[in-house]
């Protein structure tokens, strides 16, 4: 694997240290070992198959809910280590969130989608839970769409709304990382671009990794870039470096458009 | 042999000529009891016990009975079937366990009535040393209804899509939070029609009763649930087949009939109300 080496100063946010997972007996990630820098959108791509969502989904351990998955190395969110037998997976989500490829509001209204994880975490008081719903629909660019009809069923949205306000309910318990898998994927271009302007405007807050098979909007949005083949991160550097000038013969193949 | 759009024709003939006779079916029966039986409703037969060998009278301590026994048995019946479904539907692996324990619950729900009345008398009557009263037989009862309020539950859960699960589990939720704020309101309607299926279930059987607590005739109402019972099903059989006089109750024997039929339209109406109630909750 080639990584860049970084210029002094970028602050590591999560690190992934010779990392090994299966399916049962099938291995689907390979000794894999990345830093992923804060305040940034880390994208990765790569042909579909390859172990974008499995790597993904070990930052936040939904790979728990998969009985034949097994994990091997080390991951570190910050400075904890979030494999280790102590670990409360249900904190660790609270600081990793996650946005899924298919839209999935809850069947609520607007207002109670986003009030649903703080008042779970124990926020009762109703002025607190109206201005959590204010800020998150506020930061995820829906407030104006929706500021009249917080009442209304969040699945009269359409796609592309239902997707940011699954955004806001993601900022609503406040993570520190958020996670994307494809989340534009089954979005009108329009949308899509939102969501990408709105990605741009969280980073400041938030540590952001994306999927995303989109090689423009990889290009786009995101500060680095990882490219995984096989189970196996084949690179990893600035978005710049390895669409201008990638040094694996098959990430110019992938980027270019000659495969997958 | 037919084009594509004659074939379509003859299998909507089809389709439409099998609800017709399902529907006429229903509505014969209804009209048929209600007819023969609206004559017997009374104040009196709704509220006085039966006189003159069972000749004449009413039939509230059978509606008593009865209705305990749908109390008893749900009491017991719901909570067990959901939480069995929760756990199966949400907590258990895949694996040899749960298979075996689901061939149990299928194999629970194929077997006669009057298997679970002689479990009953076994196990609740003798072996607990309830004798033959309301609680031995609400307890035979519940199990009888088991299997159905737990394949109604589960199937309701599954319809719950996964996704939702892992949006509320990826906000840092527990499981078992998520059971109850996600899934079981999203499954509650279903798992409400399991649920008044097997109260239509309870009012009706009679061989699970019969063994277990469920009298000929008594003079006075049940005041304890160690007590013995009147039961509508079993009054229903009793004058039908061996009463004093069998044909000067059929006016009674429809009368019964039909108060069995309304309290499970009631429950069934009861429990629209709730389906409505937890649709307006979760806004689909
Ligand atoms: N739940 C699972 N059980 C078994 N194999 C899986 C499971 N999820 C993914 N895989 C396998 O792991 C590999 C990587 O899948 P995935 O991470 O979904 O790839 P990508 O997101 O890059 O398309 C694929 O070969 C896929 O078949
Ligand atoms: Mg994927």
């Amino acid at each position: 694997m080639v990584t860049d080496t970084f210029a002094e100063g970028i602050e590591t946010e999560i690190t992934v240290m010779e990392l090994n997972l299966w399916y049962g007996a099938k291995q689907a990630l390979k000794d894999i070992s990345v830093d992923i820098p804060k305040n940034s959108i880390t994208a990765f791509i790569g042909p579909s198959g390859c172990g974008k969502s499995t790597f993904l989904r070990c930052f936040n351990r939904m790979n728990d809910l998969i009985k034949s998955c097994r994990v091997e190395g080390d991951v570190l969110v910050g400075e904890d280590n979030i494999y280790e037998s102590n670990v409360d997976v249900v904190e660790l989500r609270k600081r990793v969130g996650m946005v899924f490829q298919k839209p999935n509001p809850f069947p609520m209204s607007i207002y109670e989608n986003i009030a649903y994880g703080p008042r779970i975490h124990g926020e009762k008081n109703k002025e607190k839970l109206n201005s959590i719903v204010e800020e998150t629909l506020k930061a995820a660019a829906l407030w104006d769409e929706v500021s009249d009809q917080l009442d209304s069923p969040a699945l009269d949205l359409s796609g592309g709304q239902q997707q940011r306000l699954c955004i806001a309910r993601t900022l609503a318990v406040k993570p520190e990382i958020i996670l994307l898998d494809e989340p534009c994927s089954a979005l009108d271009p329009i949308s899509t671009s939102k969501i990408e302007d709105l990605l741009m405007e969280l980073k400041k807050d938030y540590t952001i990794v994306i999927v995303t098979h989109n090689m423009q909007q990889a290009a786009r949005v995101s500060d680095y870039t990882a490219y995984f083949l096989l189970g196996e991160l084949t690179e990893f550097g600035e978005t710049r470096q390895i669409f201008e000038m990638p040094r694996e013969k098959s990430t110019e193949d992938y980027i270019t458009g000659r495969f997958g | 042999m037919f084009s594509p759009k004659t074939s379509e024709r003859i299998a909507f003939a089809f389709l439409t000529l099998a609800i017709a006779i399902v529907v006429a079916f229903v509505f014969t029966i209804i009209f048929y009891i209600t007819s023969n039986g609206i004559g017997a409703i009374s104040t009196d037969f709704l509220t006085q016990g039966p006189k003159n060998r069972m000749t004449e009278g009413g039939i509230f301590p059978a509606i008593v009975g009865t209705v305990f026994l749908i109390i008893g048995s749900m009491a017991v019946a719901l909570p067990l079937g959901i939480l069995a479904a929760i756990y199966l539907n949400e907590y258990a692996e895949e694996g040899r366990i749960v298979w075996i324990i689901q061939m149990a619950i299928n194999n629970l729900a194929g077997t006669p009535s009057v298997v679970f009345g002689l479990f009953g008398l076994a196990m609740f009557v003798k072996y607990m040393g309830f004798g033959a009263s309301i609680l031995a037989a609400s307890l035979t009862l519940a199990l009888v209804v088991l299997p159905v309020i737990i394949r109604a539950s589960e199937e309701a859960m599954a319809t719950v899509p996964p996704g939702l699960r892992e949006a509320s589990l990826a906000l840092g939720v527990t499981r078992w939070q998520t059971v109850r704020k996600i899934v079981l309101p999203i499954a509650l309607p279903g798992m409400v029609t399991g649920a008044i299926l097997s109260v239509g279930r309870v009012a009706g059987e009679t061989a699970p009763i019969l063994l277990t607590g469920a009298a000929y005739f008594l003079p006075r109402l049940p005041t304890a649930i160690s007590d013995q019972f009147m039961a509508l099903p079993y009054h229903l059989f009793v004058l039908a087949t061996s009463g004093t006089n069998i044909a000067a109750t059929r006016p009674i024997q429809y009368g019964t009939a039909l108060v069995l039929l309304l309290i499970v339209l009631g429950v069934n109406f009861v429990a629209v109300m709730i389906r409505r109630h937890y649709k307006k909750k979760m806004r689909w």
